[in-house]
């Protein structure tokens, strides 16, 4: 009896041991597309909505920038029909008066570093539209989802090439497939890529708080509801590189931090 | 009761040791010694040998692995790893393990290749294995195929691997990796040059997980959002799979070439090759002159000979998935040249056009040694025959000695005809059998070992000069008319031996009445 009292302690015992050099490959999957966003509802952690300073200011561009190619879509007819004149790539956008779109301006430091910030369940939906990606370039926090779409009747892959994200490549064949994806990692920037059409390409800064905004095609960006603090924003451009700007907020104000890239 | 005890601790140990018994610190002896060569000591892929080759060896330190069976974006399993390990990649540098490591040292290896990356240390990764299910059956029938071909268009797999699956579809060109390395789209007609393995289940696998790090995607979300079904996607890995002969082609050293009347066809899709023997030889890069080529592009010929009382002809066929001089590849020409190794300065990338030689000795040798394989040398040159796809409906014959001189021979009456067909060149070569010019134009004499050797450049793959494929040498045979007493002969010693035996048989008898009679 007792014997047999030993053996299966023993047995316990020895699952045990197992269990724990066998915990990578046996424990339960949860793949990051599955998991449910979490609640819209902003944590106790979280910034009031409507409170805190803002920053806003224009991207600019000094110098000249290089003439966008223009995209051969005559493999696709679908996409090229969609486009009176030849689409031209998206490298670098401007807008009146040296004004530089698409880059990304988030906070890259002067946060408190316990601050936890809760990812919104509204998705950022990345459209595949004539060929391109739309948004060309957006901001997207950790956990929240990215919701890809194919409008193109044709075969569209997204690729995401990323180095503290899994990277990961999906194909959409045909009109009206979406798929969810989330990103576990703050990265500045993940890219997006199709590689059917090599022209696609698309960048996601990925962020563990809300402070991050794109600039428009007069370069104005605007990053709201931010606490009182002396902050580090950084900019980014696909071809540019990175600026960076160093503005201090109290209370509610709202100040100013223009950002100039030199064209090369 | 110990005896159970025994048992019972024995069977729950087994299963699990596997794991319990990894060790880094072996492992990264192990490492060190064969695989930092290439994967480099800091497992970033950057070897001494990683510019020597494309694909470049794996960088460990991303934990992006193409052959999986977990979704795309998650980690590989353990057992997908030491499947790599063991059974090596095919159609890349990397060998098969099993043989050579004993299974401690590749476990401890695996073990040690997994530290490069902090993704396997996070708790929340969770590679799970998908549920493939089981190859449904008729994947052979002619509908079934029918269905997997219908699918491969709606996916759009022909985008990259064609329309006929030979890997030149029209966004093959712009095709590289996360490293900006040059990638090629699967040849489908060579599934023993798949990296992930060569079955009908093998192919819907990767369909499913897509190869991580490459431009090829996963079409696992196609079954969620029920765009097809599992068995559509089989088919289309049934489809793919029918591409391919169903072995790796053999290696056989003598072409035949049989005797035929009509007169050698000369076009390449002459109905009269179609009842003519194939013959497959491999092509390995061109190591060993400067400037060396570690990355050839066409892997191998498929060769066919035919000839008639006074011609011959010989039809080379090979994969090539473009078209040279294209300038849609010139971009993919700077990404092979900047990521291979180069013997001399960096050289710009350029139209160059596709080439393709079949070389012959100058007579032929009457006991058992040959020319240097390698176009010959200056004392002894060989007798080639040129083609190139900047004129391709014409062929030249010269003499070459060495891989650096080529001495075009006037009026050397060998005739070309090409045809480029998806993915495929088809040429065929005639020339009469006798030669007016005996001293360097080798005459064709049937009954004899001729020896042959190929070699081939692909433009767009920056071949040209000495960056090239090359094969040893083979032999050609031109089958003389089987002559009457060969079938006579048999029949005539059968029906003597017959006659013989009935002779002896009907003797013995005789005796034999004769003795019961006394």
């Amino acid at each position: 009896m007792t014997g047999r009292i030993l053996s299966v302690v023993g047995g316990m015992f020895l699952l045990t041991v197992c269990s724990k050099g066998d915990q990578g490959n046996a424990a339960p999957a949860r793949q990051p597309s599955e998991t449910t966003p979490p609640p819209a509802a902003a944590s106790s952690e979280s910034p009031p909505t409507s409170a805190g300073g803002t920053i806003t200011g224009k991207v600019k561009f000094t110098g000249t920038a290089p003439r966008a190619a223009t995209i051969d879509m005559s493999e696709e007819a679908a996409c090229k029909a969609k486009y009176p004149t030849p689409p031209k790539e998206e490298t670098v956008t401007t807008g009146p008066a040296n004004a530089l779109a698409n880059v990304f301006v988030y906070v890259s430091a002067g946060l408190p570093a316990n601050a936890k910030y809760q990812a919104p369940s509204t998705p950022v939906v990345l459209n595949q539209d004539g060929c391109r990606y739309h948004p060309h370039v957006f901001g997207v926090m950790v956990g929240q989802p990215v919701e890809i779409k194919n409008s193109d009747p044709l075969l569209h892959n997204i690729k995401a090439v990323a180095k503290k994200n899994r990277p990961f490549n999906i194909s959409q064949p045909t009109a009206g497939m979406q798929t969810s994806r989330t990103f576990s990692a703050p990265e500045v920037m993940v890219n997006l890529e199709c590689n059917v059409h090599g022209w696609m390409k698309a960048f996601a800064g990925v962020r563990p708080d809300p402070f991050f905004a794109v600039s428009g095609e007069d370069g104005s960006f605007t990053i709201k509801d931010l606490p009182p603090g002396t902050y580090t924003i950084e900019a980014w451009h696909e071809k540019f590189g990175t600026q960076t700007a160093t503005v201090t907020i109290a209370g509610t104000e709202s100040k100013t931090a223009n950002i100039t890239f030199a064209a090369k | 009761m110990t005896n159970r005890i025994a048992l019972c601790s024995f069977l729950l140990v087994a299963p699990c040791s596997v794991l319990l018994s990894q060790d880094t610190t072996a492992g990264k002896l192990v490492y060190t010694k064969w695989c930092a060569g290439c994967h480099g000591e800091t497992g970033a892929g950057d070897g001494v040998a990683a510019k020597n080759m494309i694909p470049p060896p794996r960088d460990f330190t991303g934990a992006i692995y193409q052959i999986r069976s977990t979704a795309s974006g998650q980690l590989p399993t353990d057992a997908d790893l030491l499947r790599s390990i063991d059974q090596g990649l095919p159609g890349t540098a990397m060998p098969g393990w099993k043989t050579r490591l004993s299974d401690r040292e590749r476990r401890d290896v695996l073990a040690y290749i997994k530290t490069f990356s902090s993704f396997f240390a996070d708790t929340t990764q969770h590679p799970e294995v998908l549920s493939f299910g089981n190859e449904p059956s008729g994947g052979t029938g002619e509908e079934a195929l029918r269905v997997g071909r219908q699918f491969y268009d709606s996916i759009g797999c022909r985008k990259c691997h064609g329309d006929q699956g030979r890997g030149d579809g029209p966004s093959a060109p712009t095709l590289k990796d996360d490293a900006g390395h040059p990638m090629f789209a699967a040849n489908l007609h060579q599934s023993w040059q798949f990296n992930g393995g060569s079955t009908t289940a093998d192919i819907y696998h990767r369909l499913r997980t897509g190869l991580d790090g490459t431009p090829m995607p996963s079409f696992s979300d196609l079954l969620d959002q029920k765009f097809l079904t599992e068995t559509e996607l089989w088919r289309i890995a049934e489809y793919v799979r029918s591409l391919s002969p169903n072995e790796a082609p053999a290696i056989r050293d003598v072409i035949h070439a049989p005797l035929v009347k009509q007169g050698v066809p000369r076009a390449p899709d002459d109905s009269a090759w179609n009842a003519i023997d194939a013959y497959w030889f491999p092509l390995v890069g061109q190591v060993i002159h400067k400037n060396r080529w570690f990355a050839p592009a066409v892997t191998g010929v498929w060769v066919k000979a035919v000839h008639t009382t006074d011609s011959i002809a010989i039809r080379v066929v090979w994969d090539d998935r473009s078209q040279s001089p294209d300038p849609d590849w010139l971009e993919h020409v700077g990404r092979v040249l900047a990521a291979i190794h180069s013997d001399s300065a960096a050289e710009q990338p350029a139209l160059w056009p596709d080439q393709l030689a079949v070389q012959f000795p100058v007579a032929i040798p009457t006991g058992m040694e040959r020319p240097y394989f390698l176009m010959g040398s200056a004392s002894g040159p060989v007798y080639q025959w040129r083609w190139n796809s900047s004129s391709r409906d014409a062929g030249a014959a010269g003499l070459a000695r060495g891989v650096e001189r080529f001495d075009a021979l006037p009026g050397s009456g060998v005739g070309a005809q090409a045809v480029y067909d998806h993915g495929q060149w088809r040429i065929v070569f005639t020339r009469a059998l006798a030669s007016s010019d005996t001293a360097s134009q080798l005459p064709f004499l049937s009954g004899r070992a001729i020896p042959v050797a190929f070699f081939a450049w692909d433009g767009s793959n920056g071949e040209h000069g000495t960056r090239m494929a090359a094969s040893t040498w083979y032999f050609l045979a031109l089958d003389e008319p089987v002559p009457a007493r060969v079938f006579i002969s048999p029949v005539l010693a059968m029906v003597l031996t017959l006659g013989l035996g009935m002779l002896v048989v009907w003797r013995a008898q005789q005796k034999t009445s004769y003795r019961r009679q006394r």
